[in-house]
């Protein structure tokens, strides 16, 4: 009763929360840090806290925005951790296998090598998910489980450590004072954005997320839509698996990108697309990434022994997810934030364990939303 | 998946009730077809390694002795699989258990019989509070069970960093009991291992209990339609899974005598992966525990050929998990497809 119309549609904005979230956690390192937010310039190149927050969140962000596509349409892709190690296994033993490590033409020949087998995967998920109508979790577990073991086989079990100036480039080089992969992923994530919201292509990726067979009817391919998200997300991870592998200029077959996928889920839901489809914002992802990687930081910074990092993101995880949940919020808050906030899926009740009330959400999830 | 439960209209959500009626006739078809598949294995073992032992009844009985904790863990993801849900803290909770158990063993002195209880109370208790959220907040299980992963794995190192070797005389005898079968022995582990399968089966398929599971993961619309007590059946399965898990991490202490915070690292995968070579629908509601049994017998079987082969490194245990998986799981699709025209 006593908000204001201003604050409540501030609050029901879909980036209101995880915004939110990355404040505090930005502002929690303040007191810990005085000179958290300073930007300092040292031999040309941009250093501080928050330049390396984006740095090395930046294969979280990418591995996340394909992520998010894939999960607009109602799936799940469980395989870019080891599409990450198999494209920096791929590149990195090209790359040590030439006598001049330096070459332009080897490196970029390294490069379309390592991502040509991440887009060989991505059309395998694809064909799976699209094709063969099979769970996307199930579809994707298949090179969870089996690409760890490929990485291996093609590094023969060893760390291949590489020693090329163009390939440092990409995940531990400065451009313009800034770090490289900063570019990437903002060129990435442009162009997504670019062609998912300034083209028909968005709309049509959530409609097949909110119904794949009514999408077919009314003449969108859903089949072609749902190969071409895998084929991106698998992409994107190996970008990532570039980046990573350039960043330590090593492959390492069996941790590179370990768990990145859990990661990039949780950035996903984090930034507010649901698990369902039907809607997705790259944006928020944008931001869920930056704050599991803002977590990690801080956890550092403010002198927490590191151990306990995976506890907090546990808590930092479950905090954001009860948030984001209509029912949560209609519990704990009451009618302050809960009568409005539910997204119009639920209209507040506590009669929680009730059918009637439950069958309406589920009814009412696979929603639209074009930001 | 879980989500495809929770909507009708999800893409892919082939799972109508029709087609689970019509499944009907031979859901015990890809139970048959991991057995003999396993069946085949071992023959084919048998007739490169026989000069090498591979013969032995022991060699078979280590299957069990080797892969308890996994069947075991393996038999608590049937449930919640079978519940239309996924658990991705089940190796988490297993690390967790072994290095609980080591350090109130080691550090802290108690009786591993006290112990014991303790871990498995922890380890239900962990599945109980996910259980909670699942259904009261209508989170999606795997975010749910994703921060399970973490806390439980986080916790491990909050213990200790190091691993903790158990030296605990009462420890390693009941790690080294033997329970002599004429042709072999088994450990007390794969007995327990045994022993909670027999119980599940009776479970999932001679109680209530069991069949509100089916029901959930069949169709949850029309389970809570009918009137099953639809949120007590989702929070008993994920504490089940949690319990399992414990047990799990017990036995694999017993296998290992230490606690280490990254054992059991990726385990919830061979558990997903056994129960799903074992046949069961990642969708819910078809499938059965006996399956799961020889999923993971499959995968232990995988295990020793590649030792026996000895020139194969480790990681084709992971290219062969693989393979397998994806040749089931098309398996599944062929026959759901071929049932539906």
């Amino acid at each position: 009763m006593t908000t204001t119309p201003r604050w409540r549609a501030l609050t029901q904005h879909h980036l209101f929360w995880p915004v939110a979230v990355l404040v505090v956690l930005l502002l929690i390192n303040v007191p810990f840090t005085p000179d958290f937010f300073s930007i300092k310039m040292t031999d040309g190149h941009l250093y501080g806290s928050l330049v390396s927050i984006v740095l090395f969140g930046s294969p979280l962000i990418l591995v996340a925005v394909g992520m998010t596509l894939v999960i607009a349409t109602g799936g799940i892709d469980l395989s870019v951790g080891a599409v990450v190690a198999i494209t920096g296994a791929l590149t990195c033993s090209y790359i040590s296998d030439q006598a001049d490590q330096d070459s332009l033409s080897g490196v970029f020949l390294a490069l379309g090598i390592g991502l040509v087998a991440a887009v060989v995967c991505g059309l395998w998920n694809g064909f799976l998910v699209a094709r063969m109508g099979i769970q996307p979790i199930i579809a994707t577990l298949i090179i969870m489980v089996a690409g760890r073991g490929v990485a291996q086989l093609i590094t023969d079990g060893q760390i291949i450590t590489i020693n090329s100036e163009p390939y440092k480039l990409i995940g531990g080089g400065y451009w313009l004072t800034l770090p490289f992969s900063i570019f990437v992923v903002a060129a990435v994530v442009a162009v997504t954005v670019a062609l998912t919201r300034r083209t028909a292509l968005g709309l049509l990726v959530e409609s097949v997320g909110g119904n794949a067979e009514a999408s077919r009817l009314v003449g969108i391919r859903s089949m072609r839509i749902k190969i071409m998200v895998y084929v991106f997300c698998a992409l994107c991870a190996g970008i990532a698996g570039l980046m990573i592998s350039s960043n330590t200029s090593a492959a390492d077959g069996n941790n590179a990108g370990l768990w990145i996928e859990l990661d990039a889920i949780l950035a996903v839901v984090i930034g507010g697309t649901s698990l369902l489809g039907g809607r997705f914002s790259i944006g928020g992802t944008v931001v869920g990434a930056l704050v599991i990687q803002t977590l990690t930081t801080t956890i550092y910074t403010i002198g927490v022994p590191t151990q306990t990092n995976l506890v907090f993101k546990a808590a930092v995880v479950i905090v954001v997810c009860l948030l984001q949940s209509p029912k949560f919020r209609a519990k704990v808050f009451g009618n302050k934030f809960g009568s409005g906030a539910g997204s119009g899926a639920k209209g507040g009740g506590t009669s929680a364990a009730t059918p009637a009330d439950t069958a309406p959400t589920t009814a009412a999830a696979p929603k639209m939303e074009v930001s | 998946m879980s989500t495809a439960t929770k909507t009708p209209t999800a893409p892919d959500s082939r799972r109508t009730p029709s087609r689970a009626a019509q499944l009907l006739g031979d859901r015990r078809l890809p139970v048959v077809v991991t057995a003999t598949l396993f069946l085949v294995m071992y023959l084919v073992g048998l007739g490169r390694y026989q000069n090498y032992g591979f013969g032995e009844p022991q060699v078979f009985l280590n299957l069990f002795i080797d892969n308890g904790y996994l069947l075991v863990a393996a038999v608590g993801a049937t449930f919640v699989i079978l519940s239309g849900g996924i658990d991705l803290s089940v190796g988490s909770v297993i690390g967790f258990t072994t290095m609980l158990t080591a350090w109130l063993v080691e550090k802290q002195g108690l009786p591993i019989l006290v112990v014991i209880p303790i871990a498995l109370g922890v380890g239900a208790f962990g599945g109980f509070l996910m259980g909670y959220v699942i259904h009261n907040f209508e989170i999606q299980p795997f975010i749910v069970t994703l921060a399970g992963l973490f806390l439980f794995r986080g916790l491990c190192l909050i213990i200790s960093k190091e691993s903790i070797a158990i030296d605990d005389s009462s420890v390693s005898s009941m790690a080294q009991a033997q329970a002599q079968l004429g042709v072999g022995f088994l450990s007390i582990g794969a007995i327990i291992a045994l022993v909670v399968l027999a119980i599940a089966f009776y479970v999932l398929h001679y109680t209530r209990f069991g069949r509100r599971v089916y029901a959930i993961g069949g169709n949850e619309q029309s389970a809570l339609l009918m009137g099953l007590p639809q949120g007590g059946t989702k929070i008993a399965v994920y504490t089940v899974s949690g319990f399992c898990s414990a047990l799990a991490g017990l036995l694999f202490t017993l296998y290992i005598q230490s606690g280490d915070p990254l054992h059991a690292t990726g385990m919830e995968l061979d558990a997903i992966a056994a129960v799903v070579i074992g046949g069961t629908l990642l969708t819910g509601g078809s499938g059965y525990v006996v399956g799961t049994l020889f999923g993971v017998l499959v995968l232990g079987l995988i295990k020793s050929i590649i030792q026996f082969e000895g020139t194969l490194s480790s990681w084709w245990t992971k290219i062969a998990t693989g393979v397998l998986l994806c040749a089931f799981i098309l398996i599944q699709r062929a026959m759901t497809a071929r049932k539906k025209t």
